[in-house]
Formats: C-alpha cells, sequence, structure tokens
C-alpha cells in the first residue's frame, strides 16, 4: 500500500450514497491509510478526502455525507450539491462520481441515482452489499440494468474487502475519460413535465442576465425546494426579484396542476420503475423477514425494554471493568518515565516541568484511552449490526418529551464515559437543533473522571451504613444519586434550550430500519481507530498543554531552593540504601512537604485561591478547595492530586490514599471548626456533578460547532448552574443541620 | 385522480397513524408540500404504494412500517401525514 504523495492531486472522484450502504467502508478500502477529516469550511459537515490507492497521478476520492436524496435542506445536503457542482470553497469539482447503492433495496437507492445522473458527469454504480443480495434470493440482471440506465455497475461486498480491485480499475478509467456521462434524454429529468421545465429555464436565463448564472441542476433544487438552501442563498445576496420570479413561478406551475415537490418525487419513482422493470426479481417486496421477527423480540413492550436497559448496562460495566487493566498498565508506564526522569534529572524546574508537567499531562490524556477504545467498539457493533437504530426507536417517546429525538440517546448514554466521544456522536443526528442541544447537555451526564471525585469524598464523610440487613449501604446510595444529579438538571435544561435558543419544528423521526446483520472485523477496527486517532492527536494535545499551565501557575513565582534542599538529602539517603535511618528520612519528607506547602501558597494558583475565598465560602469551601477548583478546570479529576499537593501531601495521592482522607478530615477553619462537613462535600460533589471541568469537553464542542462560541456558552452556562447548585446544597444540608 | 376516499369512524380520510400493527394499506396522499412531506415521498410514501404496519416501540410511539422492501420509523405526527386506504 503506497502512501507516498507526489506531486498534486490532478483529479477526483466523489463517493454518494444512501446512509447505511457501506459507503465508509468501500471509501477505507479505496484509499487505505491515506484518508483524512476535516470540516468544510464554514459549515459543520465532516469532510473526508483520501487518495486512491496506487493511483499515478494520484486521485483524490472524497467521501461525501450520506444522504436519501439531494433536495437541499440540511447542512449536509447543501455541502453534497455544492461540491458535485464545484461551488464548495476549497473543494474542486469532481471528476467523476461513484453511486453506492444498497443493491437490497433498489428503489429507494435508485432515486439517488436519477438525481446525480443529472450533473452530466461520468458516474459509475456500485452495488454494494452483494453477498446480502445473493443470500435473500434478489435476482437482478446487472448487465441489461447498466446496459439500460447507460452507467457501468460493480458489485461489491465492501465490508469482507469483495470487489474493491475491480472498483479501483474502474475508477481509474472513469477519470481517464473512457466513460461517458449519461446522455441527458436518458435522465429522469426529460420525463419532467413541459411546464417546469420552461420555468426552469427561464429563470435560469434570468440569472445569466443578471450576472449570476447558476447550474441547470441547481436552478431546478431552487424551484423545487421550498425555502431549500439555494433560494436561501439567493435571498441572502438580496436578488430579491429572484426570489419573486421563483415565488411566482411555483404559483403558475401550481395552477397547471405541477405540484411541487410531489411531482419530483412521483417522476423519479417512475423512471426507477421503468429502468428495473423486468430485470429485477426480489422477495415479496414486504415479507416478514427473519429480521422482522427478531425485531418482534428487541422492540417488544416489555422484553425490548429490559433488553434495552440491560445491554446498556452491560456496557457500562464492561467499560469501567475491562478498562481497569489497559488503565493499570497505563499508569505504571507513567510512574515507571517519571521515575526514569528522577534518576537522571537533578531536581529543579526542569526536572518539575518534565516529571509533574509533560509526562503527568500525557498520562493524564492516554489513561481514558481505553475507555474510549472499548465504548467505541460497543458503539460500532451496535451500529454495524444494526441495533443503534432500534435502540433510537425504542427510546424516542421518552426522548420527545423534552424535545429530543430517539437519535440524541445514544451520545448522551456514552457520555456516562467520557464526553468527548459522546459529542462526537452526534453526528448521527440529523437535526442541526437536536444536534446543538444534544452537545451542550452532554457534560452534565456524569463522565468517569466524576467518580474518583465523589469516590474520595464519599468515602471520607459520607456515614457508613446500611439499611436493609446489608443490602443497601448509604455511601453507594449518595454514589448513585451524584450519577444521577447531572442527567435530572439535564432535563430542564435542554427543555430550555429547545425552547429559547434553538426555537422551531419538533424534530423529526423518520427513520430507516436496517435489517440485522453480523458486524464486519473492518468496519469495526476502521472506527475503533479513526475515533481513538481523533481523541490522541487533537483532545490530547489540549490537555497536555494545559496540564503544563496549571503546573507552572502552581510552580512560578518562588523560591524552590529549600525544595531542592531537601529532595536532593531525601534522594541520598535512600540512594544509599540505608533505611535504618528511618528518623532522617521522615524529617527530609516533611520538610520537602513543608518546602511544597510554602511553595504552593506563594504561587500564583495560592494567589488566585487566596483572592477567590470570599466567593468560595457560601459554598461552604476555604481558599485550598477554591484552588483545587479552579486547578480542575482543564481536567476535573486533578482536583485529587491538587489537593494532595495542598496539603503537604505532595501530589500523586490518589482516592484510597487514607492519608489524604485523614489530613482532609483534620483540616480546620481559623476558629477551630472542620473545614469539612458533610454539607461541605455533598456542595462539592454538586458543584463537580454540574461544572464543564474539561477543557478537552470545551474543545471537542468548539470544533464539532465549528465556532468558539458555544464552548464560552456551555462554559458559562455549566459553571453558572455548578457555583448555584452547590450553594443550594450547602445551604440545605446546613438546614438539616449537615453543616458540622 | 386519487381511489375514493375512505374515511374512518370520525367521517375524516383515514391516516397511516389509525392503523394497527399488522394491518396493510395503500397510500392515497401526503399531506402538505413542506420539508416533512417533501422527505416522506422522498422515502418512497406515493400514491398507490402498498405499506404494512410491522410493530409499534415500547411507549406506542413512533411505529415501524414497511414499504419498497424496506422498514421505515416513523413518529405519529408523521404518520399523521399520510392518508391511507385499507388494502383489501
Amino acid at each position: 500500500m503506497s502512501t507516498r504523495r507526489s506531486g498534486s492531486i490532478e483529479k477526483s472522484v466523489a463517493l454518494i450514497g444512501n446512509p447505511n450502504t457501506g459507503k465508509s467502508s468501500l471509501f477505507n478500502a479505496l484509499c487505505g491509510t491515506s484518508a483524512r477529516v476535516g470540516n468544510y469550511p464554514g459549515v459543520t459537515v465532516e469532510q473526508k478526502v483520501g487518495r486512491l490507492v496506487g493511483s499515478e497521478p494520484p486521485i483524490e476520492i472524497i467521501d461525501l455525507p450520506g444522504t436519501y436524496s439531494l433536495a437541499a435542506r440540511s447542512a449536509d445536503e447543501a455541502v453534497t450539491i455544492d461540491v458535485l457542482c464545484g461551488s464548495q470553497k476549497g473543494v474542486a469539482k469532481p471528476d467523476a462520481i461513484v453511486v453506492i447503492v444498497d443493491a437490497t433495496n433498489l428503489e429507494r437507492n435508485l432515486y439517488l441515482l436519477s438525481q446525480v445522473i443529472e450533473f452530466e458527469l461520468p458516474v459509475l454504480m456500485v452495488f454494494n452489499m452483494w453477498d446480502r443480495v445473493q443470500e435473500q434470493g434478489h435476482q437482478i440482471d446487472v448487465a441489461a440494468l447498466s446496459n439500460r440506465i447507460g452507467v457501468p455497475i460493480l458489485c461489491t461486498s465492501a465490508s469482507k474487502r469483495v470487489g474493491i480491485e475491480q472498483v479501483r480499475q474502474a475508477i481509474i478509467a472513469l477519470t481517464n475519460g473512457e466513460i461517458k456521462a449519461v446522455d441527458s434524454l436518458k435522465a429522469a429529468r426529460s420525463s419532467f413535465p413541459g411546464s417546469f421545465l420552461a420555468e426552469s429555464e427561464s429563470l435560469a436565463n434570468k440569472l445569466a442576465s443578471n450576472g449570476t448564472p447558476m447550474p441547470q441542476i441547481e436552478v431546478d433544487r431552487m424551484l423545487i425546494d421550498k425555502d431549500g438552501h439555494f433560494q436561501t442563498k439567493v435571498s441572502k445576496a438580496g436578488m430579491l426579484e429572484i426570489v419573486k420570479e421563483i415565488e411566482q413561478a411555483r404559483l403558475r406551475l401550481e395552477s397547471v396542476q405541477c405540484k411541487i415537490p410531489l411531482f419530483e418525487t412521483k417522476h423519479r419513482y417512475g423512471w426507477v420503475r421503468q429502468q428495473i422493470a423486468g430485470l429485477v426479481e426480489r422477495p415479496p417486496a414486504n415479507r416478514v423477514n427473519s429480521s422482522d421477527r427478531i425485531d418482534r423480540w428487541l422492540t417488544h413492550r416489555w422484553i425490548g425494554m429490559a433488553f434495552f436497559v440491560l445491554l446498556m448496562f452491560l456496557i457500562f460495566q464492561s467499560i469501567t471493568l475491562v478498562a481497569k487493566w489497559p488503565m493499570g498498565w497505563i499508569e505504571t508506564a507513567q510512574s515507571w518515565a517519571q521515575g526514569v526522569t528522577e534518576q537522571w534529572i537533578a531536581p529543579g524546574a526542569m526536572r518539575s516541568l518534565l516529571s509533574d508537567g509533560v509526562i503527568a499531562g500525557i498520562g493524564a490524556v492516554l489513561i481514558f484511552l481505553p475507555q474510549i477504545a472499548i465504548l467505541f467498539l460497543f458503539i460500532a457493533i451496535l451500529e454495524d449490526c444494526g441495533y443503534m437504530s432500534r435502540a433510537a426507536f425504542v427510546v424516542d417517546k421518552m426522548m420527545s418529551t423534552i424535545g429530543l429525538s430517539g437519535r440524541s440517546f445514544l451520545p448522551l448514554m456514552s457520555s456516562f464515559a467520557c464526553a468527548v466521544p459522546g459529542i462526537m456522536a452526534t453526528r448521527t443526528i440529523e437535526s442541526v437543533k437536536d444536534r446543538m442541544v444534544t452537545i451542550l447537555i452532554a457534560p452534565l451526564m456524569s463522565c468517569s473522571a466524576r467518580l474518583p471525585v465523589y469516590i474520595l469524598l464519599v468515602s471520607a464523610f459520607v456515614p457508613d451504613q446500611t439499611y436493609l440487613g446489608g443490602w443497601l449501604s448509604l455511601q453507594g446510595a449518595v454514589l448513585f444519586a451524584m450519577h444521577g444529579v447531572g442527567a435530572v438538571v439535564a432535563i430542564p435544561t435542554a427543555w430550555f434550550l429547545r425552547k429559547f435558543f434553538f426555537p422551531g419544528e419538533a424534530s423529526t423521526f423518520l427513520m430507516e430500519l436496517h435489517s440485522y446483520k453480523w458486524p464486519s472485523w473492518f468496519v469495526l477496527f476502521q472506527r475503533v481507530r479513526e475515533r481513538v486517532v481523533a481523541f490522541v492527536s487533537r483532545a490530547g494535545t489540549l490537555i497536555f498543554c494545559t496540564s503544563i499551565l496549571v503546573w507552572a501557575a502552581g510552580y512560578f513565582p518562588g523560591d524552590h531552593q529549600a525544595l531542592k534542599l531537601a529532595q536532593s538529602q531525601l534522594e541520598s539517603l535512600t540512594a544509599k540504601g540505608d533505611t535504618s535511618d528511618q528518623q532522617a528520612i521522615d524529617e527530609a519528607t516533611a520538610s520537602i512537604n513543608a518546602a511544597r506547602r510554602k511553595l504552593i501558597d506563594g504561587s500564583f494558583l495560592g494567589m488566585a485561591g487566596k483572592s477567590i475565598e470570599p466567593l468560595v465560602k457560601p459554598l461552604g469551601w476555604d481558599w485550598k478547595i477554591g484552588v483545587a477548583a479552579i486547578a480542575s478546570f482543564p481536567a476535573r479529576e486533578v482536583i485529587i492530586s491538587t489537593l494532595g499537593t495542598i496539603y503537604s501531601l505532595g501530589s500523586g495521592e490518589d482516592e484510597s490514599s487514607d492519608s489524604l482522607k485523614d489530613q482532609m478530615r483534620a483540616e480546620r477553619w481559623p476558629d477551630g471548626r472542620p473545614v469539612y462537613s458533610l454539607a461541605t462535600a455533598l456542595s462539592i460533589m454538586v458543584f463537580f456533578a454540574l461544572c464543564a471541568q474539561c477543557s478537552a469537553t470545551l474543545m471537542t464542542i468548539g470544533r464539532e460547532t465549528n465556532s468558539w462560541k458555544w464552548p464560552v456558552f456551555s462554559f458559562v452556562y455549566m459553571t453558572a448552574l455548578a457555583y448555584a447548585g452547590a450553594w443550594l446544597t450547602f445551604t440545605l444540608a446546613t438546614w438539616f443541620g449537615m453543616g458540622s | 385522480m386519487y381511489p375514493p376516499q375512505v374515511t374512518n369512524n370520525r367521517g375524516n380520510p383515514l391516516t397511516l397513524s389509525e392503523l394497527s400493527p399488522g394491518q396493510s394499506a395503500i397510500v392515497n396522499e401526503v399531506i402538505g408540500d413542506d420539508s416533512l412531506a417533501c422527505r416522506l415521498m422522498e422515502m418512497g410514501i406515493l400514491d398507490g404504494e402498498p405499506i404494512d404496519v410491522i410493530g409499534r416501540a415500547p411507549m406506542g410511539d413512533p411505529t415501524e412500517y414497511a414499504l419498497r422492501g424496506y422498514r421505515i420509523s416513523l413518529r405519529r405526527n408523521e404518520s399523521d401525514r399520510v392518508r391511507v386506504s385499507l388494502a383489501s
């Protein structure tokens, strides 16, 4: 497989097809590792391009978003038409189009083909999932069909890598001019009513004489799609007489019984039936099949619901259980790297930067990698086998009560593990408004990074009592309740956002339910790899940078001489292997801790903490908790190591450390009252449940919404919510006598 | 243009949302010309097409239908827009 990039890309080919036709599998098979994922400039549509394996000169493959039709309503569809017309910024007009078709569902898939061939570019049709066509007993006379439509057809099973080489060869032939575009007289458009064709032509002429010529196909869409992409474009450009002309043309068409948009779909489906007449024999169209029988159980009133709950439970159990081992390895590797650094570099700023900043920063990122990989593996399995659309089907009613649809469910569920993949998973939501609301509430779900914070505080301050003969523990109940806080707050938040920020018609659901199939290893591997690479490269660089910033704020300014001295002392003691002098070791450790405490007091972080103390006092916190909360804005689990550092225990204390717990229990206000009461602990937990303390999430929101406005919005609203929630919790808890 | 109008027991034209799982019908028309109507038509819900009700989601909505050899899920407010007559 060649990945070298020689010369500039000369030719490009667009891949288009209905959702779930295996388009991505084909794209990955054709482009190998050269695929790049980004966004089209200015819109939130994902752009996937790659280089055809072994093409010389290189041929670029553009993977367009999956779509049922080219009627330009969603951002995806608008970009698709713009790319095919050559009017999308930064993308050259493609030289040819490959249409991927699910041949088990020919009629609806050929509808898109009927629109695509009107671009008058050479077209290749790929009948994908050919193995399933044969299994299900469809009979298709491919050669005759190809002849009749005037488009070459190849049969593949992309998920099994069958037939890929032929497609590759055909794409090269396609760009060499060996295959001609379909004769426009054979296209569905030629059967459109004469009145429509005349109106479209006269509108095109008006646009041309206006100095803004547009391709005929865009003019057609402008007339047919009421308030669609092209009409909006023209009215935004201030061409009011054209908008008026469009509206008048529609009225004239209405008066001659050419109903918009009905006539287009009718003529196209008529054209499709003409093409396949006599050449395609399929099993009785709506016959109950094995997939339907599985569905009767999986969407059953009780069994379906129970299965769904059980499945989600198992997924989350396995994420926490299976991820434990690789997470342990990463931790071991991290402490090994820190050990090596400390062995080779003398105490000082350099050692601290490498050990506390760089290595701790990278470790903090990589520690989530196993969870993310496992979660995406599950998502890929559920998506590829067809259950995902059933899960959306099952929970749609519940989600519609807060103005969302079933499609938002999985991204939200994923956010319980980590909001970053959850927000990335919102790409499957068709409605832009639904997607925005889902992205904005996803960080409220209690992610796995909150868990260590809860465990520390619950085990230290919630009484260890059990009820019902030991079956129900108070600590467990509080832990569970903390996981529910975010989800409960998300319900009114979603409703509020939908009502005031993203108002509009109720979102539609209208979703295809594909028949079940076995997932393909190629697809699973590809999906997981794609997401893991994206996580490491994008979120990784950011967590890493912020860790260094926090390290610097906690390190500077300050004179580190005393600390360095104590550290060298301790090292020379331990290096001798002389453990008999325990007293000297203890003394050195104590002086390191004292020096650390003094340094953090005088650091920028400490100064900031003291200046914000009046702000956090109403929440029942002292300045140290305030500082720990500030330090954990880049990543919330940082609070544990920060508290550890602040309480002069040195960083690296983990949540099960008894000494940190004891230290927290021993903390006193100047008047002698303990700092941590149950009320304070609850207030901290509620704050952490609701606050947007995760720079990776905010960065992901920025990238997915293509704007810096939404991460700022999320940050502000969640911080406000967290503050209010923590204050309310502290006040109520004190009222109920938990304040001491 | 369309087959004789079929009405439900309230005297209104019968819509897809009023059918129960297991029933089969023929589409008469999609009401309206907005983007939802357009999307329904693009998915192949056109006059003369047979459509079968497969089953409902656990909470009664949405409902799964079969047409043109594939399965589609529609919410009640979507299936309300499709006028049908019962298949004989």
